[in-house]
């Protein structure tokens, strides 16, 4: 590789791995994320420029801060006689006690955790929490994450500069809530954290390595939250989550990349380490006492995981797990996972019951619904209402493995 | 509110229509999400169309209508049919546009009726 090609490369790959982290960094130093993007993206520019001439640089995230750092500081003298200067001038004072070249990972890593915070703030509308988490957390572009939330690109990018320049316009405070504020806080922070991870999910096939990244971010937050939240039961709940879902990635497609359903999955292909690592985080989740939603569908995970040891599934255990998760989170999805687990334990007349029970105007175009309605329907031998039910959960799949999947369990009946 | 749900089709998914062993596939596809489409209520109107080779274009050329065999306009995906429903908002739409078995497929909102 040349001189040029590599010092490209570095760039590419500098992109990739730290940018979430430098905007984090940067922005909660400097109190506003557009300003901080911007000057990043300078950075990378400059970088583009600079490198291919003189080198890589031996430390190049933290030459990137400087590069940024020095956009920003312009910047903000620039616009130094605009009563905005002011936050900013104060803000480059604090800059000033600690240099670009002193920079630690330790120290980002703590950065990314308040970015997170600040993004779960009250006064954001909910549903733009995730996506400000995926771009300014984990650097993914609005583009991307107009995709994975089916959303027009513009306006996903209209949303998420409206949420921006809220953070920046309101007096929000870009420090770490205090304790007393931490759980309501917490839960936005972990439902985004796994939202993140979940659009990272749904790509399993491997077809896009870069989605598969995405669930380790995301992961990797979570492990950040761990850490700086120890003895948090609802943040090891969680990471638990990610890391017992992440365990079966493997055995969710077969070698043609088509769908397995867990109930089918050759458990030899299952993660024993992270699997592993999950018990150990639920563990030490239930020594708190606190029960909540994530650590309820951890445990039904981990139920699930067991069957890699003993040969089979607690389905008792699954169905009384989700008793406890639809009394905290009632969900649709938690809901029909009730009724499939109820279903196995006490057959299958038992599950159709509950999803009997569940509004049909919600479930009209609900997916997994209408594919554990045709399961069932097929066990008690109404042939007639599977067919039906399976031929509209094809139809309202949009993973053509899964479409595939449901066609031929149709034909199959 | 009104969108219409446009399919576009390559030629090698116009020919599954005909080729015996990938008919039954294609059409199944197509059956399930059309069931799905109408059982949850927001089709208002909908056509699946013959392949662009079916199409006569015409062109107004010097005032003149000048009719000629083909679609207007030549591209690697050709309409293949079209809903138009009613749901909510463009979000909703999309993510019934997500949910087609082809590969390609563009939303737009109806304009609102002539008076």
């Amino acid at each position: 590789m040349t001189g040029t090609a590599k010092a490209y490369a570095t760039v590419e790959q500098a992109v990739r791995d730290c940018y979430g982290r430098l905007v984090a960094y940067l922005a909660v130093h400097w109190r506003d994320v557009a300003a901080a993007e911007d000057a990043l993206a300078d950075a990378f520019l400059a970088a583009c420029e600079t490198w291919p001439r003189q080198g890589v640089p031996d430390k190049p995230e933290a030459w990137l801060l400087t590069a940024a750092r020095r956009r920003l500081v312009d910047g903000a003298r620039r616009a130094r006689v605009q009563a905005k200067a002011v936050p900013e001038l104060l803000a480059l004072a604090e800059e000033g006690a600690s240099p670009g070249a002193e920079w630690e990972e330790a120290e980002i890593g703590d950065e990314r955790l308040r970015m997170l915070f600040l993004c779960a703030h009250p006064e954001l509308d909910p549903g733009i929490r995730t996506p400000l988490v995926l771009q300014t957390v984990l650097g993914v572009d609005a583009t991307r994450i107009a995709t994975a939330f089916v959303v027009k690109p513009a306006t996903m990018g209209q949303r998420l500069s409206r949420a921006k320049a809220k953070l920046r316009a309101a007096p929000l405070r870009f420090e770490m809530p205090e304790k007393a504020e931490w759980p309501g806080r917490l839960e936005a922070v972990l439902e985004a954290v796994y939202a993140a991870y979940g659009s990272g999910w749904e790509e399993a096939a491997g077809a896009e390595p870069r989605r598969r990244d995405l669930a380790a971010e995301a992961i990797h937050l979570g492990r950040l939250l761990v850490r700086f939240l120890p003895g948090e039961p609802e943040a090891q709940g969680l990471l638990a989550l990610m890391l017992h879902l992440e365990a079966r990635r493997a055995a969710r497609r077969d070698a043609k990349g088509r769908y397995i359903p867990l109930s089918e999955q050759d458990v030899t292909l299952w993660s024993a380490d992270e699997i592993g690592e999950a018990e150990h985080h639920l563990s030490l989740a239930a020594r708190a006492g606190r029960m909540g939603r994530f650590q309820l569908e951890a445990a039904i995970q981990s139920v699930h995981a067991h069957r890699s040891m003993t040969g089979e599934t607690a389905w008792e255990d699954i169905a009384l797990l989700y008793e406890g998760l639809v009394r905290l989170a009632p969900t649709l999805g938690a809901q029909v996972g009730r009724a499939a687990a109820l279903a196995e334990a006490q057959g299958a007349q038992a599950g159709l019951s509950l999803l009997g029970e569940l509004p049909q105007e919600a479930v009209r175009s609900y997916q997994p619904f209408w594919a554990l309605a045709a399961h069932l329907y097929g066990r008690v031998g109404r042939l007639e209402e599977a067919r039906e039910a399976y031929s509209r959960a094809a139809g309202l799949s949009t993973d053509p493995s899964v479409r595939r999947f449901l066609q031929e369990r149709m034909n199959g009946l | 509110m009104h969108y219409t749900v446009l399919f576009y089709e390559s030629q090698e998914e116009f020919a599954q229509r005909q080729d015996p062993e990938k008919k039954e596939e294609y059409l199944a596809g197509w059956t399930h999400y059309v069931k799905a489409l109408r059982e949850s209520g927001v089709v208002v109107s909908s056509s699946g169309l013959y392949p662009p080779e079916a199409a006569t274009s015409l062109r107004r050329r010097d005032g003149k209508m000048v009719v000629q065999d083909g679609p207007i306009t030549e591209t690697k995906e050709q309409l293949g049919g079209f809903f138009v429903i009613d749901v909510p908002d463009m979000e909703a739409a999309l993510e019934w546009a997500a949910r087609c078995p082809n590969n390609a497929v563009e939303v737009r909102p109806n304009l609102p009726p002539v008076r």
